[in-house]
């Protein structure tokens, strides 16, 4: 059956992606595609976004890698605390002799169009989630899935890095369920909400969004800290991937195929 | 697949040759739509001043969405005060070029002979002292400077509101942005009417009570709270009031794009 025909969205995707045994029922994976093409798109523009938004990010804290809490912070302030690195100003006092090279133009450009790429991405994906009833089928864990042992049991499985069962290429477990919704939206709204509190002509028409954190230096710090969240989401997210089977499940969020599944 | 064909429930699929007709029609009037609504939407946006001079390139699109949606939602908005409990003690000066001769000098006489000169689209062009600037009514904020590298600091700046000098001189409806320039070579920054008409626009020459220290930017330093550090340019001489910043270095708006910079600095 050619693309063409295939709905934008299927709903046939996942309605059953939950249960294994229903999903074992579809003998090939060309009946259905693992993620729909909105899900895929979204999540590979957020993907390139994400490693500008880091990469520049670094940049840009290098310039001045010192750390404070409240309103205002500088060479002349006590730190909340230092990375221990060099800096890409020679101003900034970090016990190292040498200077990096300073990048700070070009990745303050790209890390604010990323920004803007990233969350008018965000907003298309989040209303399609609701829309299409993505979230509730495919994100949100069943009752039965979330009892303190089926969870305690998926933390376990994750720490001793075992492998996932094939069940699992068709759907997500409670722990993953939760760790996707968390990302979505607590730490992504986090990042862009204390992003906007840094912006000295965004608090000036709505000086709440910074000052119920504390201060435009909290404000940094705060993102900081989230920044780290999501790096620390993104490591353990490629490492499943890996010990799942990298090239079965890049070729699901690819194209939407998934590995044909065996007759249980 | 022939075992496929019987779980399949029965669907009425429409002929290939009609779909890619309806799909040919379709994808072509989205497409003129797009191109027609873009092409609104850019000439909208021109009319209203939405587009910064540095909106070509690669990060022009981002820029282009800054500037146009901080346009929309903080043409008025003040920067946040603070009391004078939150003074910063003592405020942190940026490092500054090592002075000109001219400078020196100007120095030595307590900048008694500090001219700050304003031409182009303007009634009246003048040239002012550091003192009839002070004759006009003064006014002071205590507001925070941020650079962009991430440290800052919250003083108070004592000065006249640009708007209140360019009231003086005259400025023509057609203006469409300030240029102002510093005595150090190649500084020079511009901002748009909204901001340079903004109540806490500054000619500041005062700080925490004081006379504006030269590390700071003394006698004279343009002061912008709502946008980042750079933008407010240190040891001011001279302004220019245009409706367009073509024929003002590369064209960008500034100094600051011309080394990687964004020219709008609010974030």
């Amino acid at each position: 059956m050619p693309d063409v025909f295939t709905p934008w969205y299927d709903s046939r995707v996942s309605d059953s992606a939950c249960l294994p045994s229903v999903a074992s029922a579809v003998p090939t994976a060309t009946a259905r595609s693992r993620h729909s093409a909105l899900v895929r798109v979204t999540h590979w523009i957020t993907t390139l976004c994400f490693v500008a938004l880091l990469v520049t990010g670094i940049e840009i804290v290098i310039s001045h890698p010192r750390f404070y809490w409240g309103e205002t912070g500088n060479d002349l302030t006590p730190t909340l605390f230092k990375l221990p690195i060099p800096a890409s100003r020679h101003l900034v006092p970090t016990g190292y002799g040498y200077v990096l090279p300073d990048q700070n133009g070009w990745s303050r450009y790209l890390h604010f169009q990323a920004a803007w790429v990233v969350i008018l991405t965000g907003l298309l994906y989040v209303i399609f989630g609701l829309v299409s009833g993505h979230f509730r089928r495919n994100l949100l864990p069943a009752k039965a899935e979330l009892s303190w042992r089926t969870c305690f049991r998926s933390i376990a499985d994750h720490l001793r890095f075992q492998r996932p069962s094939a069940a699992e290429a068709w759907s997500y477990n409670a722990l993953q369920r939760l760790s996707y919704l968390f990302v979505i939206f607590v730490l992504f709204p986090l990042v862009i909400w204390t992003g906007l509190a840094m912006s000295p002509a965004f608090v000036s028409a709505f000086p709440a969004t910074v000052n119920v954190l504390g201060g435009q230096q909290s404000a940094r710090t705060l993102h900081f800290f989230v920044s780290l969240a999501l790096v620390v989401f993104l490591l353990v997210h490629v490492i499943m991937i890996v010990l799942a089977g990298f090239w079965s499940r890049m070729r699901a969020m690819i194209t939407g195929r998934a590995g044909t599944m065996e007759r249980t | 697949m022939s075992d496929l064909s019987h779980r399949e429930p029965p669907r009425r699929e429409p002929s290939p040759h009609k779909v890619s007709r309806r799909k040919l029609i379709t994808t072509g009037l989205a497409a003129a739509a797009g191109v027609a609504g873009l092409g609104a939407a850019t000439r909208i946006a021109q009319r209203y001043g939405l587009i910064p001079p540095d909106h070509g390139g690669i990060y022009g699109l981002g820029e282009t969405l800054t500037y146009a949606s901080q346009r929309l939602l903080t043409r008025h908005s003040l920067a946040r005060e603070f009391s004078r409990s939150q003074i910063s003690k003592p405020p942190f000066a940026n490092e500054v070029e090592p002075p000109s001769d001219e400078f020196k000098r100007l120095q030595a006489g307590g900048f008694a002979d500090w001219r700050l000169s304003i031409n182009g689209m303007v009634a009246r062009p003048a040239t002012f002292s550091i003192d009839q600037l002070k004759s006009y009514p003064s006014h002071s904020q205590i507001t925070m400077l941020q650079c962009e590298e991430g440290w800052s600091y919250i003083a108070e700046w004592i000065g006249v509101p640009l708007s209140h000098v360019l009231d003086v001189v005259g400025v023509l409806p057609q203006a469409r942005y300030v240029v102002y320039f510093s005595i150090e070579p190649d500084t020079w920054e511009s901002i748009d009417m909204a901001d340079a008409l903004h109540p806490q626009t500054f000619l500041t020459y005062g700080m925490n009570g004081d006379a504006l220290p030269v590390g700071h930017g003394g006698p004279l330093r343009l002061r912008l709270p709502r946008q980042v550090g750079y933008k407010s340019v240190k040891f001011i001489t001279h302004l220019t009031v245009t409706d367009s910043l073509k024929g003002f270095g590369k064209g960008l708006g500034s100094a600051a794009p011309e080394f990687g910079y964004a020219w709008y600095a609010g974030i």
